[in-house]
Protein backbone atom coordinates (compact mmCIF):
# COMPACT_ATOMS: atom_id res chain seq x y z
CA UNK A 1 0.00 0.00 0.00
CA UNK A 2 2.81 2.58 1.07
CA UNK A 3 4.44 1.85 -2.20
CA UNK A 4 0.84 2.97 -3.72
CA UNK A 5 0.73 6.06 -1.68
CA UNK A 6 4.27 7.44 -2.65
CA UNK A 7 3.54 6.65 -6.37
CA UNK A 8 0.18 8.67 -6.18
CA UNK A 9 2.53 11.67 -3.81
CA UNK A 10 5.91 12.04 -6.37
CA UNK A 11 4.08 11.12 -9.21
CA UNK A 12 1.47 13.79 -10.68
CA UNK A 13 -0.15 14.36 -7.89
CA UNK A 14 0.96 18.24 -8.14
CA UNK A 15 -0.40 18.56 -11.52
CA UNK A 16 -3.72 17.47 -10.64
CA UNK A 17 -3.84 20.02 -7.59
CA UNK A 18 -2.62 23.23 -9.94
CA UNK A 19 -5.10 22.04 -12.80
CA UNK A 20 -7.77 23.03 -9.62
CA UNK A 21 -6.02 25.43 -8.34
CA UNK A 22 -8.18 28.89 -7.91
CA UNK A 23 -6.25 31.48 -6.57
CA UNK A 24 -6.27 35.19 -7.17
CA UNK A 25 -3.53 37.39 -8.02
CA UNK A 26 -1.82 38.84 -4.99
CA UNK A 27 -3.15 42.40 -5.81
CA UNK A 28 -6.43 40.83 -5.24
CA UNK A 29 -5.56 39.97 -1.67
CA UNK A 30 -4.22 43.04 -0.60
CA UNK A 31 -7.44 44.82 -1.74
CA UNK A 32 -9.09 42.38 0.39
CA UNK A 33 -6.66 42.90 3.10
CA UNK A 34 -7.11 46.81 3.11
CA UNK A 35 -11.07 46.67 3.19
CA UNK A 36 -10.74 44.54 6.16
CA UNK A 37 -8.10 47.07 7.62
CA UNK A 38 -10.79 50.28 7.24
CA UNK A 39 -13.47 47.92 8.71
CA UNK A 40 -11.23 47.54 11.71
CA UNK A 41 -10.73 51.25 11.50
CA UNK A 42 -14.21 51.77 11.22
CA UNK A 43 -15.05 49.73 14.17
CA UNK A 44 -12.77 51.19 16.61
CA UNK A 45 -14.02 55.04 15.39
CA UNK A 46 -17.78 53.66 16.40
CA UNK A 47 -16.50 52.23 20.01
CA UNK A 48 -15.95 56.15 20.28
CA UNK A 49 -18.66 57.83 18.67
CA UNK A 50 -21.26 58.57 21.32
CA UNK A 51 -23.59 59.77 19.09
CA UNK A 52 -24.17 56.43 17.29
CA UNK A 53 -26.49 55.87 20.46
CA UNK A 54 -28.50 52.52 20.40
CA UNK A 55 -27.05 51.73 16.50
CA UNK A 56 -24.21 51.23 18.32
CA UNK A 57 -24.31 47.12 19.09
CA UNK A 58 -26.07 46.76 15.72
CA UNK A 59 -23.58 48.62 13.86
CA UNK A 60 -20.58 46.69 15.35
CA UNK A 61 -21.95 43.14 15.06
CA UNK A 62 -22.88 44.07 10.99
CA UNK A 63 -19.27 45.30 10.45
CA UNK A 64 -17.70 41.93 12.70
CA UNK A 65 -19.74 39.67 10.26
CA UNK A 66 -18.52 41.04 7.03
CA UNK A 67 -15.04 40.92 8.40
CA UNK A 68 -15.76 37.46 9.41
CA UNK A 69 -17.41 36.52 5.82
CA UNK A 70 -14.85 38.38 3.86
CA UNK A 71 -12.05 36.47 5.49
CA UNK A 72 -13.78 32.74 5.29
CA UNK A 73 -14.70 33.10 1.49
CA UNK A 74 -11.62 35.20 0.07
CA UNK A 75 -9.19 34.32 2.60
CA UNK A 76 -9.61 30.90 3.00
CA UNK A 77 -11.64 30.46 -0.33
CA UNK A 78 -14.15 28.84 0.96
CA UNK A 79 -16.40 30.86 -1.95
CA UNK A 80 -14.43 29.08 -4.66
CA UNK A 81 -13.85 25.46 -2.72
CA UNK A 82 -16.39 23.01 -3.00
CA UNK A 83 -19.53 22.80 -0.85
CA UNK A 84 -18.82 20.35 1.32
CA UNK A 85 -15.93 22.26 2.92
CA UNK A 86 -18.79 24.98 3.51
CA UNK A 87 -21.08 22.66 4.74
CA UNK A 88 -18.64 21.46 7.38
CA UNK A 89 -17.13 24.69 8.63
CA UNK A 90 -20.70 26.44 8.70
CA UNK A 91 -22.48 23.38 10.13
CA UNK A 92 -20.06 23.90 13.71
CA UNK A 93 -20.30 27.38 13.77
CA UNK A 94 -24.44 27.05 13.64
CA UNK A 95 -23.93 24.87 16.29
CA UNK A 96 -21.71 26.87 18.21
CA UNK A 97 -24.03 29.85 17.50
CA UNK A 98 -26.61 27.50 18.93
CA UNK A 99 -25.10 27.10 22.02
CA UNK A 100 -24.86 30.38 22.76
CA UNK A 101 -28.28 30.60 22.27
CA UNK A 102 -29.10 27.93 24.75
CA UNK A 103 -27.12 28.57 26.97
CA UNK A 104 -28.50 32.36 27.54
CA UNK A 105 -31.85 30.94 27.90
CA UNK A 106 -30.97 28.91 30.68
CA UNK A 107 -29.42 31.59 32.57
CA UNK A 108 -32.25 33.63 31.58
CA UNK A 109 -35.07 31.29 32.65
CA UNK A 110 -33.60 29.69 35.88
CA UNK A 111 -32.46 33.15 36.80
CA UNK A 112 -35.61 33.99 37.61
CA UNK A 113 -35.55 37.38 35.63
CA UNK B 1 -9.58 -7.80 6.67
CA UNK B 2 -11.04 -7.14 2.83
CA UNK B 3 -8.71 -8.37 0.05
CA UNK B 4 -8.03 -4.95 -1.65
CA UNK B 5 -5.37 -6.00 -4.36
CA UNK B 6 -2.87 -3.40 -5.35
CA UNK B 7 -1.45 -3.69 -8.74
CA UNK B 8 2.26 -3.77 -8.18
CA UNK B 9 3.78 -2.42 -11.46
CA UNK B 10 6.09 -5.63 -13.34
CA UNK B 11 8.09 -5.34 -16.10
CA UNK B 12 6.78 -7.43 -19.05
CA UNK B 13 2.96 -7.37 -17.19
CA UNK B 14 0.46 -7.40 -20.27
CA UNK B 15 -1.74 -5.24 -18.30
CA UNK B 16 0.80 -2.49 -17.27
CA UNK B 17 2.26 -0.20 -19.39
CA UNK B 18 5.27 1.10 -18.19
CA UNK B 19 5.22 4.57 -19.84
CA UNK B 20 2.46 6.71 -21.31
CA UNK B 21 -0.81 7.66 -20.36
CA UNK B 22 -1.64 4.81 -18.37
CA UNK B 23 0.06 6.02 -15.88
CA UNK B 24 -1.33 8.91 -15.28
CA UNK B 25 -4.26 7.04 -15.45
CA UNK B 26 -3.42 5.12 -12.39
CA UNK B 27 -1.76 7.81 -10.71
CA UNK B 28 -5.12 10.02 -10.62
CA UNK B 29 -7.10 6.99 -10.11
CA UNK B 30 -5.62 6.24 -7.29
CA UNK B 31 -5.23 9.56 -5.73
CA UNK B 32 -9.53 9.70 -6.40
CA UNK B 33 -11.09 9.89 -2.98
CA UNK B 34 -14.89 8.20 -2.63
CA UNK B 35 -16.05 12.17 -2.32
CA UNK B 36 -13.30 13.60 -4.79
CA UNK B 37 -11.89 15.42 -2.44
CA UNK B 38 -8.89 15.49 -0.24
CA UNK B 39 -8.62 13.96 2.58
CA UNK B 40 -6.37 16.16 4.39
CA UNK B 41 -8.12 19.43 3.63
CA UNK B 42 -11.35 17.83 4.70
CA UNK B 43 -10.32 16.74 7.93
CA UNK B 44 -8.97 19.99 8.33
CA UNK B 45 -12.24 21.65 7.95
CA UNK B 46 -14.17 19.37 10.46
CA UNK B 47 -11.49 20.15 12.84
CA UNK B 48 -12.28 23.95 12.24
CA UNK B 49 -15.61 23.76 12.41
CA UNK B 50 -15.05 21.57 15.91
CA UNK B 51 -12.91 24.32 17.21
CA UNK B 52 -16.31 26.71 16.24
CA UNK B 53 -17.80 24.74 19.26
CA UNK B 54 -14.71 24.90 21.68
CA UNK B 55 -14.71 29.08 21.09
CA UNK B 56 -18.50 29.42 20.75
CA UNK B 57 -18.76 27.47 24.12
CA UNK B 58 -15.73 29.80 25.84
CA UNK B 59 -17.23 33.10 24.09
CA UNK B 60 -20.76 32.06 25.61
CA UNK B 61 -19.16 32.18 29.10
CA UNK B 62 -17.09 35.18 28.30
CA UNK B 63 -20.88 37.08 27.34
CA UNK B 64 -22.85 35.50 30.40
CA UNK B 65 -20.00 36.43 33.28
CA UNK B 66 -18.32 39.62 31.71
CA UNK B 67 -20.99 41.75 33.94
CA UNK B 68 -19.91 39.42 37.43
CA UNK B 69 -16.95 41.29 38.57
CA UNK B 70 -18.72 42.13 42.00
CA UNK B 71 -17.70 46.32 41.63
CA UNK B 72 -14.24 45.34 41.52
CA UNK B 73 -12.01 45.77 37.80
CA UNK B 74 -14.30 45.51 35.09
CA UNK B 75 -14.13 45.93 31.27
CA UNK B 76 -14.87 49.60 31.10
CA UNK B 77 -11.80 50.01 33.40
CA UNK B 78 -9.26 47.70 32.29
CA UNK B 79 -9.47 47.29 28.27
CA UNK B 80 -6.87 49.50 26.37
CA UNK B 81 -9.26 49.69 22.83
CA UNK B 82 -5.83 51.57 21.37
CA UNK B 83 -3.39 49.17 22.18
CA UNK B 84 -5.66 46.23 21.23
CA UNK B 85 -6.54 47.79 18.23
CA UNK B 86 -3.17 47.88 16.67
CA UNK B 87 -2.97 43.83 18.27
CA UNK B 88 -5.87 43.20 15.69
CA UNK B 89 -4.38 45.06 13.07
CA UNK B 90 -1.33 42.95 13.27
CA UNK B 91 -3.30 39.46 13.01
CA UNK B 92 -5.43 40.58 10.25
CA UNK B 93 -2.38 41.65 8.03
CA UNK B 94 -1.11 38.28 8.94
CA UNK B 95 -4.10 37.14 7.25
CA UNK B 96 -2.90 38.87 4.35
CA UNK B 97 0.50 37.66 4.53
CA UNK B 98 -0.43 34.01 5.15
CA UNK B 99 -2.20 34.00 1.76
CA UNK B 100 0.23 35.15 -0.19
CA UNK B 101 2.58 32.54 0.76
CA UNK B 102 -0.77 30.05 0.14
CA UNK B 103 -0.43 32.32 -3.48
CA UNK B 104 3.09 31.51 -3.83
CA UNK B 105 3.02 28.09 -2.54
CA UNK B 106 0.63 27.63 -5.94
CA UNK B 107 2.83 29.10 -8.12
CA UNK B 108 5.68 26.35 -6.78
CA UNK B 109 7.24 30.03 -5.52
CA UNK B 110 9.70 28.66 -2.81
CA UNK B 111 11.74 31.69 -2.04
CA UNK B 112 8.68 33.73 -1.47
CA UNK B 113 6.21 30.93 0.04
CA UNK B 114 9.02 30.89 2.45
CA UNK B 115 9.53 34.55 3.20
CA UNK B 116 5.94 35.34 3.82
CA UNK B 117 5.32 32.27 5.94
CA UNK B 118 7.96 33.92 8.41
CA UNK B 119 6.73 37.28 8.29
CA UNK B 120 3.37 35.74 9.22
CA UNK B 121 5.00 33.84 12.16
CA UNK B 122 6.53 36.85 12.98
CA UNK B 123 3.27 39.05 13.02
CA UNK B 124 1.72 35.98 14.94
CA UNK B 125 4.87 36.34 17.70
CA UNK B 126 3.99 40.07 17.89
CA UNK B 127 0.39 39.25 18.77
CA UNK B 128 1.20 36.89 21.24
CA UNK B 129 3.90 39.48 23.20
CA UNK B 130 1.48 42.26 22.87
CA UNK B 131 -1.16 39.51 24.86
CA UNK B 132 1.08 38.96 27.15
CA UNK B 133 2.19 42.45 27.45
CA UNK B 134 -1.78 43.22 28.27
CA UNK B 135 -2.61 40.07 30.59
CA UNK B 136 0.80 41.18 32.62
CA UNK B 137 -0.50 44.97 32.88
CA UNK B 138 -4.10 43.68 34.28
CA UNK B 139 -2.37 41.10 36.86
CA UNK B 140 -0.79 44.30 38.11
CA UNK B 141 -3.83 46.26 37.98
CA UNK B 142 -5.48 43.83 40.26
CA UNK B 143 -6.87 40.96 37.45
CA UNK B 144 -6.07 37.77 38.56
CA UNK B 145 -6.97 34.72 37.25
CA UNK B 146 -9.69 34.09 40.10
CA UNK B 147 -10.49 37.63 41.32
CA UNK B 148 -13.91 37.12 39.67
CA UNK B 149 -16.13 35.38 37.20
CA UNK B 150 -15.33 38.15 34.67
CA UNK B 151 -11.49 37.20 35.31
CA UNK B 152 -12.02 34.10 34.76
CA UNK B 153 -13.99 33.47 31.91
CA UNK B 154 -11.56 36.67 29.89
CA UNK B 155 -8.01 35.07 30.69
CA UNK B 156 -9.70 31.56 29.95
CA UNK B 157 -11.03 32.52 26.15
CA UNK B 158 -7.88 35.37 25.16
CA UNK B 159 -5.81 32.62 27.13
CA UNK B 160 -7.30 29.99 24.57
CA UNK B 161 -6.72 31.77 21.57
CA UNK B 162 -3.43 32.86 22.55
CA UNK B 163 -2.14 29.45 22.60
CA UNK B 164 -3.86 28.59 19.15
CA UNK B 165 -2.15 31.32 17.60
CA UNK B 166 1.25 30.24 19.46
CA UNK B 167 0.54 27.01 18.00
CA UNK B 168 0.49 28.48 14.72
CA UNK B 169 3.60 30.52 15.03
CA UNK B 170 5.39 27.20 15.82
CA UNK B 171 3.37 25.27 12.77
CA UNK B 172 4.68 28.50 10.53
CA UNK B 173 8.65 28.07 12.08
CA UNK B 174 8.05 24.28 11.02
CA UNK B 175 6.51 24.79 7.57
CA UNK B 176 9.93 26.88 6.49
CA UNK B 177 12.32 24.79 8.48
CA UNK B 178 11.27 21.91 6.82
CA UNK B 179 10.50 23.22 3.32
CA UNK B 180 13.91 24.95 3.85
CA UNK B 181 15.80 21.21 4.65
CA UNK B 182 13.80 19.85 1.19
CA UNK B 183 11.83 17.54 3.52
CA UNK B 184 8.40 18.38 2.99
CA UNK B 185 6.98 15.49 0.84
CA UNK B 186 3.55 14.95 -1.25
CA UNK B 187 1.82 17.88 -2.02
CA UNK B 188 4.27 21.36 -0.66
CA UNK B 189 0.60 23.69 -1.63
CA UNK B 190 -1.44 21.82 0.07
CA UNK B 191 0.79 22.07 3.64
CA UNK B 192 0.92 25.37 3.36
CA UNK B 193 -2.92 25.95 2.29
CA UNK B 194 -3.61 23.79 5.42
CA UNK B 195 -1.32 25.45 7.90
CA UNK B 196 -3.08 28.83 6.03
CA UNK B 197 -6.52 27.65 6.88
CA UNK B 198 -5.75 27.04 10.72
CA UNK B 199 -4.39 30.46 10.93
CA UNK B 200 -7.12 31.85 9.27
CA UNK B 201 -9.47 30.46 11.70
CA UNK B 202 -7.28 32.23 14.11
CA UNK B 203 -7.70 35.33 12.85
CA UNK B 204 -11.68 35.26 12.46
CA UNK B 205 -11.65 33.78 15.86
CA UNK B 206 -9.89 37.03 17.13
CA UNK B 207 -12.63 38.91 14.87
CA UNK B 208 -15.43 38.04 16.59
CA UNK B 209 -13.57 38.33 20.21
CA UNK B 210 -12.39 41.68 19.57
CA UNK B 211 -15.87 42.66 18.74
CA UNK B 212 -17.53 41.14 21.49
CA UNK B 213 -14.87 41.33 23.93
CA UNK B 214 -13.30 44.63 23.64
CA UNK B 215 -15.31 46.70 21.93
CA UNK B 216 -19.41 46.33 22.80
CA UNK B 217 -19.12 47.19 26.73
CA UNK B 218 -20.93 45.16 29.18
Amino acid sequence: MSTTTEHVEHGHADDHDDAHSDHKPDSYYIKVALALGLITAGEVYASYADWLGRAFVPLLLIMMAIKFIMVVSLFMHLKFDNKIFSYLFYTGLILAILVYIAFLACFHFFSGN
Amino acid sequence: MADIAVHEPEAGDPGHHDHGGHDDHDAHAEHVTSTGLSNNKMAMWMFLGSECLLFGGLISTYMLYRGRHSGGLGPDQIYDIPFTSVSSFVLLMSSLTMVLAVSAAARKDEPNTNLWLTITALLGATFVGGQVYEFTSFYREGLGFTKSLFSSSFYTLTGFHGVHVTVGVIMLLALVGINKRGRLTGKKAEVVELVGLYWHFVDIVWIIIFTLVYLIPS
